[in-house]
């Protein structure tokens, strides 16, 4: 391992201070899959600071229906909040399907934000990538890409954001409130994680020393009937083939509110707006939804080890839909 | 026999391993240990053009950094299976003697370092310049070149195989079936990494390494760095896991012990979790195409069983397809043929249920697809087609069982009654299947003496040693079971000292060999012993067994008696003849290679799955297993392994595979992230059976082995039952998503968005 500096610090501004000092510092937070790639030699910071003794880790219901996650609360915690399970069920199900229980108890929400892609070429530290080594090339849009995106991929990147929890989070519109050189801000989810484009370095709209504090999600009544459905070829412990997480209200036959939202196929949690406006005010059928994850999909650029995904996030699409669909019945 | 044998025990060594006691090969303390990285090449063919070494030289902790340019000549020592009980290099290729590269992975130098993460950081600053050259590192790159080469398997396998007139025998059939399977690379995967310390007084070596056999360790390294081997001692009691990774002795033992000579210390080497898939062999990429010619009443009339696979540039490595698939069934016409492609890779090896695991796959699916085509039962099929005599010599079976697990899996299973009908069962979004397969599994005689010692105290306590080591099998627990047996005392009142390669020799327990062989020593050490003392009491005239005949006195509970119940403790004997205690050796030799009968350990699987109809996701709702295994020396443990093994098996059948990126002649999934192994939520509900035979022939207590018999099967079960499911035959293995989704029925909501017609309904 690379030798590497750690601070331990207990305020906020100490630690946004600290890493804007060091251009190589990062904040460490449940470091599951941060020190693993310090440990594969992928990223080399200079220096750690370690964040965990800032008081980040609540979990706050809002009178207005809406839910405060302390960056620093932990992916298990979340998940088993009454607040979380009753109002915003389809978040609870994806953090649970994540990881596994040990990993859970350590990996904090705005570390998950943060989690890095899975592509095998990024992490084996020697391959061409232009994610770890800009213009460097990448190894995975001819190579063993399997599991990599069909949406939101340029001829630059085409791994696949891996985070369960992100794509619940966007669908529910969640913001990130961050604290920085320059203050508070607060970032729509959906403009939080960025696409590869030219710059697959570059994967969300932080500063350096930038802070995730919190993330807040708005009361969004239609979540309360939700569903996070995750496909992968292992049963547990294993990252998304592909996943939705989707709501819906049906009021006198036609669909009066939607949220849809794709993991595993896509190079940011996905927002399927496409597939929303096709539903919203039609019949609850599954023709409709098939519909609609056919219009969402048209934009896929699949490649010949992944193209499956194509259809298997349309069908697990329709899957989801149907389900609450069903049990609205 | 009452007694230890054959009673459910649980394990010796539980307490110590659940305590963390037990030691491994990287838990060894000492003062001024080193720790060694190995730095791999990054490209699959060339030469080392530069290797610069001199940052890695200036980091911190560095002791030394050795590259080709550095190492002594090692000598060349052909590869020869660990089982034979000789010097056994996993490749006959030893890295860094010149610049040469072979293959992605291969070891271009090696660091020194005081602790483990200055060795890893010193390693990133090693800078190598390559001269790449084209390579080959998948069957389709170099098809055009495959060869039938004269022996696989290390040598001791024919390439090919021909008995009875195949031409013949397909000509005069009624049915036919030709299926082509392929298979992807497979690796080992232990939780326990290949580890090596290496410490060295004056010009003896002692080494702790994670391996299945000590002596085949000593042996080899000896060989290698010409040394006797009574200059070098292995000491390894627990190792975690092997799976025939550690069956085989891997460069990285003699590069250690090099590494502690070069600085002068001892040296620990844990060669890291990414470069296992470079390190220790692997199971090859391959296609195997089975042919079968049949009669309209199910009788086999010809088999042809031909395989194509990768191996590395310096060995002739193939598992061979058709040991056990050429044995099975009574057709009277087989043809085999093995061919090799060269490739950059490094030479594969044994992998968990080696040759049978994808031989018997292909003839089980193949033999599945016959019993589609004439409308007969699966297990009818094989009934039907079942030899009292290997087909291959004529000579009967050392012991059977093959029809009594097929019948009595199919009961337990619940398999009466089946409705053939492929894709014909729904339950909700779930198609339901069920298939089934015979199992089979070689034992095979190409060991040499296995020996023993038994020792017993005048307290009635004895200590029964033997170099062989626990690698997670339960061996050292079967053998504590046969020791007290064979001595007649208590299990508790025996210790096994285990694990050192200056106790008697044992050899390498690979092949599913471990308990038939070392138990055999260790019986005959514990009966000899048994006996000598019994001879002690007859000639006593102040023993109540003065005078007895020796065979009419019976030894339980520390005590000799006769049927009468006259008798008296080892104890009371001992302390009356003032022996402190008393000692013998036994030892087993095999039976000679042309021991005129067939050998097989048989079993049957059956497995059930369910397929998402619309996401193509094939889970696993239960499986029975029957296994006939000769002698059981101890249920628990046994169906522990079985169990494991078939559940091994559904992970060959759905989702072990490592994958090659052919352009950059890499593995592209080489990590436990990358490479999937089931995890508690995979396994459905197991049952598992076990039938005892009686085996003249293997050995005093008759034991076949249960090692690889329970992953046999498991995966043709399944994919059988996936064909019955869907109604479509996946014939690649793994079997995942991509492979099915085309060929589920279109559901009806899916119908406007793709187009496509609606396929017949199910359910």
């Amino acid at each position: 391992m690379r030798p590497f500096g750690y601070a331990r610090v207990a305020d906020a501004d100490t630690a946004i201070a600290t890493v804007r000092e060091h251009p190589g510092g990062a904040f460490l937070a449940g470091g599951t899959t941060e020190v693993d790639l310090v440990r594969q030699n992928v990223l080399r910071p200079d220096l750690l600071v370690d964040i965990n003794d800032l008081p980040l880790a609540g979990i706050e219901d809002r009178p207005d229906g809406g839910l405060r996650i302390g960056a620093l609360a932990r992916m298990s915690d979340v998940a088993e909040a009454a607040g979380v399970a009753d109002r915003f069920p389809m978040l609870a199900q994806a953090l649970l399907l994540g990881a596994s229980a040990q990993l859970r108890n350590m990996a904090s929400m705005g570390g998950n934000l943060c989690q890095r892609v899975r592509c095998g070429y990024f992490r084996d530290a020697t391959s061409p990538c232009n994610k770890r080594d800009p213009g460097s090339g990448c190894a995975a849009i001819d190579g063993f890409h399997r599991g990599h995106a069909v949406l939101g991929t340029s001829d630059q990147c085409i791994a696949v954001h891996p985070s369960d929890a992100a794509v619940a989070l966007v669908a529910l519109d969640a913001m990130v409130r961050t604290r920085g050189p320059g203050g508070e801000r607060s970032i729509a989810i959906d403009d939080f994680f960025l696409l590869p484009g030219d710059t697959p370095d570059r994967e969300r709209a932080l500063e350096h020393g930038e802070l995730i504090t919190a993330i807040e999600v708005p009361a969004v009544p239609v979540a309360r009937r939700s569903v996070y459905v995750k496909v992968r070829d292992r049963a547990s412990y294993e990252f998304a083939l592909a996943s939705v997480a989707a709501a819906i209200h049906v009021q006198d036959g036609a669909i009066a509110d939607v949220r849809l939202a794709l993991g595993g196929v896509a190079t940011k949690p996905w927002r399927a707006r496409a597939a929303e406006r096709s539903l919203l005010g039609g019949p609850a059928t599954p023709d409709a939804f098939a519909e609609a994850a056919g219009r969402e999909l048209a934009a896929a650029v699949p490649r010949p080890l992944n193209a499956y995904k194509v259809e298997l996030a349309r069908r697990t699409i329709v899957r989801a839909l149907t389900a609450l669909a069903e049990d609205g019945r | 026999m009452s007694g230890s044998i054959g009673r459910e025990t649980a394990r010796v060594d539980g307490p110590v391993k659940v305590t963390g006691a037990a030691r491994y090969s990287a838990e060894f303390p000492m003062p001024g240990l080193a720790h060694a990285q190995i730095v791999g090449a990054r490209v699959a063919a060339g030469r080392i053009a530069a290797i610069d070494t001199a940052a890695a030289e200036r980091a911190a902790g560095v002791a030394a950094v050795l590259t080709h340019r550095d190492l002594p000549e090692v000598a060349h020592v052909p590869l020869v299976p660990s089982l034979m009980g000789g010097p056994a290099p996993g490749e006959t290729f030893f890295p860094m003697q010149d610049g040469t590269v072979h293959y992605a992975g291969q070891p271009i130098a090696i660091v020194v370092a005081d602790t483990l993460e200055q060795a890893q950081h010193a390693a990133t600053l090693v800078r190598t310049e390559y001269a790449e050259a084209p390579s080959v590192t998948t069957i389709e790159q170099g098809r055009r070149d495959a060869y039938e080469p004269e022996k696989i398997f290390g040598g001791f396998m024919p390439a090919q195989l021909r008995r009875g007139d195949v031409e013949g025998g397909m000509a005069a059939a009624d049915v036919r079936v030709d299926a082509a399977f392929r298979f992807a690379a497979n690796h080992h995967n232990a939780l326990e990494m290949l580890t090596t310390t290496a410490v060295w007084d004056g010009d003896r070596l002692t080494l702790h390494d994670s391996c299945q056999g000590i002596k085949a360790v000593q042996l080899t390294v000896a060989a290698l760095l010409g040394l006797s081997p009574s200059r070098i001692r292995v000491l390894t009691r627990f190792v975690g896991g092997a799976f025939g990774s550690k069956a085989m002795v891997w460069p990285h033992v003699a590069l250690t012990a090099l590494a502690a000579r070069h600085v002068r210390r001892p040296v620990r080497l844990v060669v890291a979790r990414e470069q296992m898939f470079t390190s220790c062999g692997h199971r090859e990429e391959q296609e195997q195409r089975v042919r079968l010619g049949a009669r309209r009443d199910g009788a086999l009339t010809a088999i042809r069983h031909h395989k194509i696979s990768l191996t590395s540039p310096f060995d002739d490595w193939a598992e061979p397809a058709f040991g056990a698939a050429s044995q099975l069934y009574a057709a009277p016409a087989f043809e085999g043929v093995h061919r090799l492609v060269r490739g950059n890779t490094m030479t594969p090896t044994f992998t968990r249920g080696p040759g049978e695991a994808a031989g018997v796959f292909s003839l089980e699916c193949a033999m599945d697809e016959l019993a589609c085509e004439l409308g007969a039962d699966p297990v009818e099929l094989r009934l039907r087609n079942l030899t009292d005599v290997d087909p291959n010599t004529g000579h009967p079976w050392s012991s059977g069982g093959l029809a009594e697990c097929l019948r009595l899996g199919a009961e337990r299973f619940g398999w009466a009654g089946r409705d053939p009908a492929p894709g014909a069962r729904r339950e909700g979004n779930q198609l339901i299947g069920t298939g089934m397969s015979a199992a089979a599994y070689p034992v095979a005689f190409f060991m040499r003496t296995q020996r023993a010692r038994a020792r017993l105290y005048s307290d009635g306590t004895a200590v029964v040693s033997t170099a062989a080591q626990e690698f997670g099998t339960g061996m050292t627990t079967v053998l504590t079971q046969v020791a007290a047996d064979g001595l007649g005392v208590d299990l508790r009142d025996v210790r096994l000292d285990f694990g050192d390669t200056d106790l008697p020799t044992a050899g390498s327990p690979v092949g599913s060999n471990g308990a038939m062989m070392v138990s055999a020593a260790v019986h005959n050490a514990a009966t000899a012993l048994r006996d000598q003392l019994i001879a002690m009491a007859v000639v006593d005239p102040d023993s109540p067994l003065h005078g007895a005949h020796p065979a009419d006195v019976t030894v339980t509970g520390g005590r000799l008696a006769l049927s009468g119940g006259a008798g008296e403790s080892y104890q009371d004997l001992m302390e009356r003849h003032r022996a402190n205690d008393a000692e013998a050796i036994g030892s087993w030799d095999p039976p000679p290679l042309d021991t005129p009968y067939g050998l097989l350990t048989f079993g049957a699987q059956f497995a059930e799955v369910a397929v998402d109809a619309d996401l193509g996701l094939v889970r696993v709702r239960r499986m029975t297993g029957v296994f006939a295994p000769g002698r059981v020396l101890n249920p628990m443990t046994a169906r522990s392994q079985l169990m494991g093994g078939m559940l091994w098996g559904m992970s060959q059948a759905l989702l072990e595979g490592t994958r090659m990126d052919a352009r950059l002649g890499r593995w592209a999934n080489a990590s436990l992230g990358d490479y999937l192994v089931p995890v508690n939520a995979d396994a459905p509900d197991v049952d598992v059976a076990l039938i005892e035979v009686d085996d003249p022939v293997t050995g005093p207590l008759g034991v076949k082995g249960v090692g690889e018999i329970g992953q046999v099967g498991s995966a043709a079960a399944i994919a059988n039952a996936v064909h019955h499911a869907t109604g479509h035959r996946v014939r690649e293995l793994p079997i995942t998503v991509e492979q099915l989704l085309p060929h589920l029925p279109v559901p009806a909501a899916a119908r406007s968005a793709t187009g496509r017609p609606a396929p017949p309904a199910t359910g």
